[in-house]
C-alpha cells in the first residue's frame, strides 16, 4: 500500500510555498548571483583564460549557476522543515498515512525544482554579461538533478537535527557554503598547491560544480563520468542517512 | 465487534524516567471516552503513541482493529486528532490548509464538498480566504478541528479541545462533539475542564504517574465514590459549637458556610442534624451535593486532601 497522492500533495505544498515567497526564494538568490557576475567580470574577464578558448565569465557563469541551485536547494527544506518544527505544524505531516520515503522524495523534489528555477533563472540573466549556450542538456540536467536533490536531502536532515535555528545556520555557514566555495565555483582547481587540488578531490561538491560545467562548456577540470559516479554514490549514501534517520524518529516522533 | 482502541500493556520510559507504565485498556466504538489525569500523568504520551508520534518503549496499541506500528497507515486513516497546540502554517489560506490536509490522505477534490461542509459546521466559511495567521485563536482551534476531520476518521482524539476558548464557542465546540458521536464517531477527550467531561463523557479513564487508576462507566466510576457533602449556611457565631466529632468531616469552611463530607452508608444525614441541633448549631441554609467527577478525580489522584 502506498500514497504517492498524499506525497504529491506534499511535493505540491512545498512548491506552493516557496512560490508564494518567489521575491525572496527565486529573484533574490538571482540578484544576488548577478552581482557576483558584475563584480568579478568587471575585474577578471580580460585577465585570465580558464582553459583553452574559456575565458573566466564563461567559465564562472556555470560555477554560479550551480551554486545558487544548490544553496537554494538546501534553504529550502532546511527552512521549510525547521519552520513547521518551531511552529509545531509538522504534526500534521506526521499524522497522515505518510511514509518516510514518500515525505523524503516529496521534500527532496521540490528542493530540485526550486534549484532548477533558481538556476534558470541566473542563466538566462547572464546572458547580459556573456551568452552561454548549453553543450550537453542531458548532462546538465543529471548533475542539476543530483546536486539539488544532494543539497535539498541534507537541508531536510540538518532540519530534522537541529533544536535551534543556530544550529541550521552553523551547518550552513560552517559546512555547505564552505564546501560549494572550495568546490572549484570560482576556480579551476589546477590553479590550486598541489596539496589543495589534491583535497579538492575528497569535496563531493566539486564533482557537482565540475560535471555541471562540464554540460555547459564541454570541459571540465575532471572526467564528467567521474563526476557523475561520485555524485550519484553520493546522493546514495545521503539518502539512505536521511531514511534511516526519518525511520528513527529522530527529533520527529519522540 | 472489534472496539475502537484498544491499548494493551502500553509502557513509554524516558531514561528512568517510566512515563506510561503497562497500561491496558478498551475503548468501544461509538464511545464519548474521558482520559483524564493531572499534568505529568501520561494522557498526551498515551496519545501520541496511538498517533504515531512517539514509539512506545512496549507494548501495542490497535485503532479500529489496526495495530498502530505494523499497520500505521490504517490506522492514521481512521484516526483524527485535535493537537493541543495552536499550531498553523503561516503560508496558507484556511480552505488552502484544508485541502492540503486532506490531500495528504491521499484524498481528491471529491473530497472538497466535505471540507465546505465541515467549513460550515464550524462556522469557517466566511474566514475560508483568510491567512490562518490572521485569524483569531478561538478561529485557529476550530481549524485544528476541522484539520483533523478532513478525512472523515472513525475515531477523534480531541487533547485539550477548549483550552484558551471563551464560553460561547465552548459551547458550540461541543455541541458539534456531541453530533458528531451521536453520527458514531468515537471520541477521546482529555481535558482539564472536569465539568467538561462529566457532562459530555460516558467513560472515563483516569491516569495518574503512568499507572491506570480507574477506568469505567461514568456512572459506575460516580458511585464508587462513598461520600456525599452537606453544605450549611450557619447563624454567625454557632461555628464554635460544632462538636468535635462532625468537625473532623469538615472538608471546607469560609464565612460561615460549611461544608461535611459524609459517607453514604456510615453517616446518615438525619443523625447528622439531630446531633448539631442538640448542640445548638444553628444555620439559615443547607443542601446536599452528590459526587462529581472532580472529587472522584482527586481520590484517585490522591490530592483530595490538597
Amino acid at each position: 500500500m502506498t500514497n504517492w497522492g498524499g506525497a504529491y500533495t506534499l511535493f505540491k505544498k512545498e512548491m506552493w510555498r516557496f512560490l508564494k515567497v518567489s521575491i525572496q526564494t527565486i529573484l533574490t538568490p538571482v540578484v544576488t548571483v548577478l552581482l557576483y557576475l558584475l563584480v568579478f567580470s568587471s575585474v577578471l574577464s580580460d585577465r585570465l583564460e580558464v582553459y583553452k578558448g574559456v575565458d573566466y565569465v564563461k567559465f564562472l557563469i556555470p560555477g554560479l549557476v550551480v551554486m545558487a541551485m544548490l544553496q537554494n536547494a538546501f534553504a529550502n527544506s532546511s527552512s521549510s522543515v525547521f519552520q513547521s518544527k518551531m511552529n509545531r505544524n509538522i504534526v500534521f505531516m506526521l499524522l497522515s498515512p505518510l511514509s518516510n520515503l514518500e515525505i523524503y522524495v516529496s521534500y527532496v523534489a521540490a528542493c530540485i525544482v526550486r534549484g532548477l528555477m533558481v538556476g534558470a533563472g541566473v542563466w538566462i540573466t547572464s546572458f547580459f554579461f556573456e551568452t552561454i549556450w548549453i553543450h550537453n542538456l542531458a548532462l546538465v540536467l543529471v548533475f542539476g538533478f543530483l546536486g539539488c536533490g544532494i543539497l535539498g536531502a541534507l537541508g531536510l536532515l540538518g532540519a530534522v537535527c537541529s533544536e535551534k535555528w543556530d544550529h541550521i545556520a552553523a551547518f550552513q555557514n560552517f559546512v555547505i557554503l564552505p564546501l560549494s566555495f572550495l568546490s572549484g565555483v570560482f576556480f579551476s582547481i589546477h590553479t590550486l598547491p598541489p596539496f589543495w587540488e589534491k583535497v579538492s578531490y575528497y569535496n563531493p561538491f566539486f564533482y557537482m560544480v565540475d560535471g555541471f560545467r562540464y554540460g555547459f562548456l564541454g570541459v571540465s577540470d575532471t572526467d564528467p563520468i567521474r563526476s557523475l559516479i561520485v555524485a550519484s554514490v553520493f546522493f546514495l549514501v545521503v539518502s539512505i542517512v536521511g531514511l534511516l534517520i526519518l525511520k528513527s524518529g529522530y527529533k520527529l516522533r519522540e | 465487534m472489534t472496539p475502537a482502541v484498544k491499548v494493551s500493556g502500553i509502557s513509554k520510559t524516558y531514561g528512568s524516567l517510566a512515563a506510561l507504565d503497562n497500561i491496558d485498556f478498551t475503548i468501544e466504538r461509538g464511545s464519548f471516552f474521558g482520559l483524564l489525569g493531572p499534568n505529568g500523568a501520561g494522557k498526551s504520551t498515551l496519545i501520541n503513541i496511538m498517533s504515531g508520534l512517539t514509539n512506545a518503549t512496549s507494548g501495542d496499541i490497535e485503532v479500529m482493529g489496526h495495530n498502530v506500528r505494523s499497520e500505521w497507515r490504517k490506522t492514521r486513516m481512521t484516526l483524527g486528532v485535535v493537537p493541543q497546540e495552536l499550531a498553523y502554517d503561516p503560508f496558507f489560506t484556511v480552505r488552502e490548509m484544508l485541502r492540503l490536509q486532506s490531500g495528504y490522505f491521499g484524498l481528491g477534490s471529491s473530497n472538497h464538498e466535505w471540507i465546505e461542509e465541515i467549513l460550515f459546521h464550524l462556522d469557517l466559511d466566511d474566514k475560508a480566504k483568510e491567512n490562518i495567521g490572521n485569524l483569531s485563536g478561538g478561529m485557529k482551534r476550530r481549524l485544528l478541528i476541522a484539520q483533523a476531520l478532513v478525512h472523515r476518521p472513525e475515531v477523534v482524539v480531541l487533547d485539550e479541545p477548549t483550552a484558551g476558548v471563551d464560553v460561547e464557542l465552548r459551547r458550540s465546540l461541543w455541541k458539534y462533539f456531541r453530533a458528531l458521536n451521536k453520527k458514531g464517531q468515537t471520541i477521546i477527550l482529555t481535558t482539564h475542564y472536569l465539568e467538561e467531561a462529566e457532562t459530555n463523557c460516558d467513560r472515563i479513564g483516569i491516569l495518574n504517574h503512568g499507572k491506570l487508576s480507574a477506568v469505567d462507566e461514568k456512572s459506575r466510576l460516580l458511585n464508587q465514590y462513598p461520600y456525599r457533602l452537606l453544605n450549611l449556611r450557619l447563624q454567625e457565631g454557632s461555628d464554635k459549637n460544632i462538636p468535635e466529632k462532625l468537625k473532623e468531616k469538615i472538608v471546607s469552611s469560609e464565612n460561615g458556610d460549611i461544608c461535611f463530607r459524609l459517607h453514604k452508608e456510615n453517616d446518615k444525614i438525619g443523625d447528622i442534624m439531630e446531633e448539631l441541633h442538640n448542640a445548638n448549631v444553628k444555620f439559615i441554609d443547607l443542601h446536599t451535593k452528590e459526587p462529581g467527577l472532580e472529587e472522584v478525580f482527586m481520590a484517585l489522584t490522591g490530592k483530595e486532601n490538597d
